[in-house]
This record gives C-alpha cells, structure tokens and sequence, in this order.
C-alpha cells in the first residue's frame, strides 16, 4: 500500500481542479438548500410529527442516485478510455492500489459535500433562536447514517465505472444498481408475492438490504452492528470485483 | 523465488525473452520468440502492422502476462517479481497516452513519486528531464492544450524520469514533422551507452539511424536479427549497381564476365530517344567494382553517361524479409499476427 497515498493525492487534486467537481457541488447544495427551505416553510405552517432534520436525510438518495455517478463514473472508464491506464500498471504499483486510491478520493469528496449541508443546520440555530427543531440526536444519526452508506454508494459507483470505458454508460449502470439497491429493495419488500412462504430466504435477504429502513435506525440512534456489516462487506465486495474487472479487462484488451 | 538459476543482476543482459508465446482467444499474435539485448545497446523493432510489436512490449513491461515462455529484465523474472522488474522499466505505450488535464511538471512528478523517486532527488531530477527533452517552456502548461511534438516528448521525459536501465518506447516517433524526428532521434542518441533502449517504428530510416542492432519480427515470429550493415548483407546478399550506357550492347555480356564472373544483368531497360538505356547489375561481390566496370565498358567503344552502386537500404531487407517469412508462414496461419483488439 506503499502508492496509495500518492494516488489519493493525485486524485484528489486532480478532483479539486476540475470544473465538474464544483459544477456538481453547486447543484448539490443548490438542491440540498431547496429542499430544507421548503421544510422549513411546511413546518412554519403547520406542525407535523417528525423532526424537520428526519425529513431531512430521508431525501438523501435524491442527491446519492445523481451525485454518487457523477463522482465516480470518471474514474476508471477514463482511464481507461485514454489508455493511462496502461502506463500507470507499468509501474510498481498495484491494481488494488490505483483502484482504492480512486475510490478513497472519491468518498471524500462525497463526504465533504454531505458535511458542508452542515451549513444549513448552523444558519438555521444562528438565526432562528428556535431550539426545539434542532435536535442533535437525528443530526448526528444522519451524518453517520451517510458517511456509512457512502462507503457501499461509492464503490457501487467505482464498479460501474471499471466495467465500461465509457463515462455515460458507467454513469447510468451506477444510476441503475444504486435505483436499484435504495429504491428498487423498498417496491420488492412491499410486493405481495414475495410474502410467500417458499420465497421465505429471499424476503429476509430483501428486508436485511432495506436502506431506507437502516436510515430510519441510525436517526433513532439504534446502530446495529448488522447494518455496518452490510455497508462494509458490500463496499469490499464491490471493490473487490473493481479490481477484478480492472485486470479482467487488461488480460482481454 | 527461483534465484538458483537468475545470473547476479549486474551481469545479467538488459533483456532476455525466451521461447515467448502469447496468444489470444486462439490467435497467436507472438510465436516463439527469442532474443537478448545487452546492456547500453538501442534495438529497433521493426515489423509491419500488426506482427506483434506491441504485444511483445507489454509483456516484457510485463503489463500483459505471457502464454507461455520467459522475460527477464536486468535477470529479474517478470512473471514472478512483477514490481522488482517494473522499477528496472520506463515504458512508453503506443500513442503514447498522457492525461488531459494535468500540468507538465505535476505530471511528471505524480509519475516521479510513483516509480518512488526520493521526494527529495525528484525536483531536480525534473528539471533535468525537462532540459534533457526540451520542455522548460511549456512545463506548467497543461498536457492537452500540447501539440503533438510536444506530447511525444513529454512521453519520453516520462520514460527516462527514474533514470531505469531499461527504456521501452512503442513508436516514439510517431505523427511527428522531420524537424520534431530529428530531435526525439537525438534524444535516444543521447541515452546510448547509459541505457538500453528498445523502440520499434515502421519508419526504417529512423531505426538505421539510431539503432545498434535490428530486430524484425512479422506474424509473431523473429525473421531476421542484427546490425542493421549485416542485414543488409545477409538478406539482400549482394550488391548491385546501375548504368547509363549507349552503343552495340550484344557484347556487354561477355565484357561483365571479364569483370567478375558473378557480375551479370538484372534489369534492362528501354532506350530512350538519344539511345542511352539503364541497365541495373548485380553481383555477388561486396567490393567497389565501379572503376574496373567504367574501365572495360569505355574500352569497348560504349559510351557510358552515369554509374551508380545501389546501395538497398533497410527498406529493402524489411521488405525482402517480411516477405520470405510470409511465404514460409502464410498457409496454414492466415488470422495468425493480428491480435484481437476490442
């Protein structure tokens, strides 16, 4: 693991000049900020039963199903696609290492988007000198929630791009399989024919990958040892087949 | 590792491959090759479209695994010491592939960090790459807004930055101007003697020029291998020479014969409107026989405007021998030497 602090590095400079990179944090908060305004301006109506920061990151695969390709899709396509690839595997480095590398860059780019939402909470207690919405317990839970997610999102993200060296075709498999995962996990375990008896492994496979259903636990401040699990195995494995599909690729190129 | 066998490095030959083999999805792109390069020597690798170059420098980059055979860089095995062989290589892939987005001198030292230049020895070991290439004026612009000339030579700054024992250069020249050729020439020039180099080209006269040995491969198979003086001769075999010549010629025959029994008439052509014709012969001889031909052909009464010695050029022998290894291979491997490229 000698390289991969020089890979990190690389990346993430590499990150911080490009114009994508604040393109995409732009709409990011631009999109953050228009929903908690228009929380806020439902709950200066009326009073509703969940806390305004619950609300809050329930929305958050809004951002994910759009950001986490658009952060991740360049990264090995492109390399790919230029044919660097080739020249940065002459080196003594390993494929593990430019692939971690890359990802690691990528999910601390993520993570700071999500911390700079922070923001909103800060103005919101500096101004408002109402204490009663901003309950620490569900801010904190959220965060956690997704900086614990982020690490499954990002290497779903990474997967997709090392299995095409085209950006807009690894984009859209990892808008594909994140739809999938968040979205897709929640119609499956609310259909009817998977209640049924035979099926009964697959529904717990489906109820034990509800993400939505882990965010709700992280903002009540349970953190089952068994949802940090699913996020960790599922990073390894999706980084583990990056890797695989990396040097799969060189053997056929 | 298996070092029983591995000559100590300092004596081990730059390059050793022997009875390489790779093929892909049933296509042998390279059959059984073998070769050394000692140290300090440039070897060009010539062979058309196609016939396995690339492939053979992936391996001994040891970018792609090989089928079956050996390469070892500096007596390193690269199959089992991947990484010890990789710190021995400056490699240069084809097209020559360089990030967009990146300035020159960041470029060179992400790469310097990466093949594990002391932080400390890479600054200045940066200028001095810079200066060797000719780069300092465009160091901190950015690699995709570089012409041509200057990507090819940012490519080569790369390749010598850790100042490896090996250089591998596919096609350095390129897509470049002559100007730009002459100077990426002399740049490899300037790397004799302190490091071997190995560049292939389809450019021939390129390869003449900078190369102390040639090694021409077609269909994955070493056809022909040597200086580039005895190739010439070995191939070709013979010299020849040319004539401008007017006069009775039904006695030009028995004249060449008194010459040099082997000296006989290869080509003859049509006389133009003032009588004079060209005649082409050819010899076995490797010696001048100009002036004793000028001799006995004035001495005859003929009347001779202009005399040249041929002399084939690579272009020749790479034609002559790709060709003779077509014939020989041509039937029964009619996809063979194309790899598979997606």
């Amino acid at each position: 693991m000698k390289h991969f602090f020089t890979i990190l590095s690389h990346e993430l400079r590499m990150l911080l000049v490009s114009a994508s990179t604040y393109i995409a944090a732009v709409m990011f908060l631009g999109l953050m900020g228009f929903i908690f305004t228009g929380i806020l301006e439902k709950y200066s109506t009326a009073p509703q039963d969940l806390s305004p920061t619950i609300v809050f990151f329930q929305l958050f695969w809004i951002p994910v199903i759009f950001m986490v390709p658009l952060l991740t899709m360049k990264c090995l396509a492109e390399e790919r696609r230029l044919g660097t690839i080739e020249t940065l595997l002459t080196t003594p480095v390993t494929t593990a290492e430019v692939v971690l590398g890359k990802y690691a860059a990528a999910y601390l780019l993520y993570v700071s988007f999500w911390s700079s939402t922070y923001g909103f909470f800060y103005i919101l207690r500096r101004f408002a000198g109402d204490q009663h919405l901003l309950d620490p317990g569900p801010i904190v839970g959220g965060y956690v929630f997704i900086a614990v997610s982020g690490l499954l999102f990002i290497a779903i993200g990474v997967l997709a791009s090392s299995l095409s060296r085209n950006q807009a075709v690894a984009g859209i498999v990892s808008f594909g399989l994140l739809f999938a995962l968040i979205i897709g996990g929640r119609y499956l375990a609310d259909a009817a024919w998977i209640d049924s008896e035979s099926l009964g492994p697959l529904k717990a496979a489906v109820d034990y990958g509800q993400v939505l259903q882990h965010y709700e636990d992280f903002t009540r401040g349970v953190v089952d040892i068994r949802e940090l699990l699913f996020y960790a195995t599922g990073a390894a494995l999706a980084l583990i087949f990056s890797i695989l599909s990396v040097e799969v690729k060189i053997l056929h190129s | 590792m298996k070092s029983e066998e591995t000559p100590p490095a300092a004596e081990a030959p730059a390059i050793e491959v022997s009875h390489l083999v790779k093929t892909y999805a049933g296509v042998t792109a390279v059959n059984d090759i073998n070769f050394r390069v000692p140290r300090g020597e440039i070897l060009g690798f010539l062979g058309p479209n196609g016939a396995g170059k690339s492939t053979t420098m992936r391996i001994l980059t040891g970018y792609l695994p090989a089928t079956s055979g050996h390469v070892r860089i500096c007596g390193i095995p690269v199959a089992d010491e991947a990484d010890a062989a990789k710190r021995k290589l400056g490699y240069m892939p084809e097209n020559n592939p360089l990030p967009e987005d990146m300035r020159v001198s960041e470029y060179l030292y992400f790469r310097g960090r990466l093949k594990e230049v002391p932080r400390r020895k890479l600054g200045p070991r940066i200028d001095e790459v810079l200066e060797l290439c000719d780069l300092k004026r465009v160091r901190h612009k950015i690699i995709g807004q570089l012409s041509k000339g200057f990507r090819q030579r940012v490519g080569i700054a790369e390749a010598v930055l850790a100042e490896p024992p090996v250089i591998i250069m596919d096609e350095p020249t390129i897509g470049l101007d002559p100007h730009q050729i002459l100077i990426v020439r002399d740049l490899i020039a300037s790397l004799r003697g302190r490091m071997t180099v190995v560049i292939s080209s389809h450019i021939l006269p390129e390869i003449e020029v900078t190369c102390d040995r040639v090694l021409i491969i077609n269909q994955g198979r070493v056809v022909a291998q040597g200086a580039p003086a005895d190739l010439r001769r070995e191939i070709l075999g013979r010299s020849s020479y040319e004539i401008e010549i007017a006069g009775n010629l039904g006695s030009l025959p028995l004249v060449l014969g008194t010459i040099d029994p082997t000296l006989r008439i290869a080509d003859e052509g049509k006389p133009g409107a003032d009588g004079f014709r060209r005649i082409q012969l050819a010899t076995e001889r490797d010696d001048e026989l100009g002036e004793a031909l000028l001799r006995a052909l004035v001495g005859q009464g003929l009347r001779v405007r202009a005399l040249s010695r041929a002399q084939p050029t690579l272009e020749d022998v790479f034609l002559a021998a790709t060709r003779r290894s077509w014939d020989a291979v041509a039937p029964p491997a009619p996809a063979a030497g194309f790899p598979h490229r997606p």
